[in-house]
């Protein structure tokens, strides 16, 4: 996957966890916390998500490296790119 | 050929249960759902008689916020189940009452007409209570590793006035109190929170609704829930559970088991009872109810209260009573009062009152038709001080007793909210089960599916 596409898998992830949320002016440079109510069984739910479609395992100490769509794209891209 | 083997084995298609379902399914676990009854719903579920439709349990849902709301329970439940504000049809109160001798607090789903209500009603208390509802406000209630305090001893520190406390520990006694007399903190906070901070709704078709989108939704992730199929024993061997024996002789194996069963019913299926004495762990609060279908709404009465707490002694007692019923105090839950578009199908009032296990259960059964038939008119002779005369107006009703709790839950006692002691983390001696539910603290129905969801997150996917 490119750094887009993973940017865009973990937004359409955040849409089916909170779809109240509007996610048309999300920053990628921000946290995701300081833009979006967002507290830690949906940090949970990010998590699953990536192992349910992507087979890929965060485990819980990494956490804080999915803080911003950016830092998602860094941590996640050396897991994802041969998907 | 081996037993059937589940990733996850949940005792109980209540709602925490069906909930714990729905997460572990979602998330590809293979997960089982055994129920012993052919309804589901556990405490809150639904059945008819005599051409009626009738709701146990649900009078109203608390912790109601509109749609959208952010940071509620209701919300966290929406985006962990997958569902929306439309699949549970949620329609907010009129407005309710605490009714004590000489005093009334109204309250609506808007917190700040509650606020203003008690400033005045007791305006000597107008600071203390205010201080008291910003500590309330911070305190952290989901803190699974807080340690019991009693209610009535923090409440004091706030309050002086013994009127005021026992009519704020009424309503929330009565909707989630495990306790005899007193009510650990952080379930005060718990109730408070949900019933004046947030609200209560009901579905239109009541908790039918709920239990049917839920059970859609175990379906529609992959679960499977299987009714009429008890769980008889669970073996347990060096600290696990190891097989789940069922009433029809069949096993099955798991590698975790959530039970919503309660805790001492849990133990009882390890067959682990000398482990310690489990009898003083059981809860004792039940109650009885009566649930009249009328051939008016009791709007067209005059009354357009939702929900009455009330209580007509001199002091409050929330306990067992000696007697088969105490109808000095109860809840009085008129179904129709809520703002529904269009009104439900029939009318209904309900009255629910405490009462005592161990006097119903002794009963044989003339005599217990006979206690019913004695303690309706006791009951409704109570009631008539609240609400307008809509006896001529009864066109069916039923009653049901802390035995009928009993045989539809499995709680020890029929007791409704399990037992006092609750197990925040859900945790047991054994090292691969889990409660889930009542005893592990979160309650209401709304609590219930938050407890379910909790654990399963906690115990299962977090690993």
């Amino acid at each position: 996957m490119t750094n887009d596409q993973i940017k865009q898998a973990v937004t359409q992830i955040i849409s089916v966890i909170a779809p109240d949320e509007d996610l048309s002016q999300l920053k990628s440079d921000v946290a995701l916390r300081d833009q979006l109510e967002l507290d830690s069984m949906d940090f949970l739910d990010i998590v699953m998500e990536l192992r349910k479609r992507y087979k890929v395992e965060v485990p819980e100490s990494d956490y804080p490296q999915l803080a911003s769509l950016d830092s998602c794209v860094a941590y996640l891209a050396p897991k994802l790119k041969d998907k | 050929m081996p037993p059937t083997h589940y990733d996850v084995i949940i005792i109980g298609a209540g709602m925490s249960g069906l909930a714990a379902a729905i997460r572990l399914a979602y998330f590809n676990k293979k997960v089982l759902v055994l129920e012993r009854h052919y309804a589901a719903g556990g405490l809150n579920s639904f059945y008819a008689l005599g051409g009626h439709q009738f709701d146990v349990g649900l009078h109203a849902m608390t912790n109601y916020v509109p749609p959208r709301t952010r940071g509620a329970p209701l919300t966290k439940i929406y985006r962990q189940l997958r569902l929306t504000p439309e699949d549970f049809g949620l329609v907010p109160q009129h407005q309710s009452e605490v009714r004590f001798p000489g005093r009334t607090l109204r309250f609506t789903n808007d917190f700040e007409f509650f606020v203003q209500e008690v400033i005045e009603n007791f305006p000597a208390q107008k600071d203390n209570f205010l201080r008291l509802v910003r500590y309330i406000r911070e305190y952290n209630e989901l803190d699974l590793d807080a340690k019991p305090v009693s209610g009535r001893q923090v409440v004091s520190n706030f309050l002086t006035d013994p009127l005021l406390m026992d009519m704020l520990f009424c309503p929330l006694m009565i909707y989630g109190n495990a306790e005899e007399r007193d009510m650990e903190f952080g379930q005060f906070v718990v109730m408070f929170k949900s019933i004046f901070c947030e609200g209560l709704a009901r579905p239109r078709e009541g908790v039918r609704r709920i239990i049917t989108v839920l059970r859609r939704k175990v379906r529609e992730v992959g679960g499977t829930v299987r009714m009429k199929c008890g769980v008889k024993a669970l073996r347990v061997e060096n600290g696990r559970v190891k097989s789940v024996e069922l009433d029809n002789g069949e096993t099955l194996t798991a590698d975790v088991i959530l039970s919503s069963a309660g805790y001492v019913e849990t133990m009882r299926l390890c067959g682990d009872g000398g482990r310690e004495t489990l009898g003083p762990l059981e809860g004792r609060i039940s109650f009885v109810e009566t649930i009249s279908v009328l051939d008016e709404p009791m709007k067209a009465l005059g009354h357009d209260t939702t929900i009455i707490f009330y209580n007509t002694g001199k002091e409050f007692h929330y306990e067992v009573p000696a007697d088969l019923v105490d109808p000095c105090s109860g809840v009085i839950c008129c179904p129709d009062n809520f703002l529904y578009d269009k009104p439900p199908s029939q009318s209904m009032i309900r009255f629910t009152c405490l009462a005592n296990f161990d006097r119903w259960a002794s009963l044989d059964e003339p005599d217990y038709a006979q206690a019913k038939a004695e303690w309706l008119p006791r009951i409704h002779q109570e009631v008539l001080k609240f609400v307008p005369d809509f006896r001529d107006h009864i066109v069916f009703t039923d009653f049901f007793t802390p035995r009928t709790i009993k045989h539809w839950t499995g709680h020890a006692n029929g007791a409704v909210y399990g037992a006092p002691r609750k197990l925040k983390t859900g945790r047991t001696h054994l090292d691969n089960v889990f409660i889930c539910g009542n005893d592990q603290g979160f309650l209401g129905i709304i609590g219930a599916m938050l407890s379910g969801i909790s654990m399963a997150n906690l115990h299962v996917l977090k690993k």
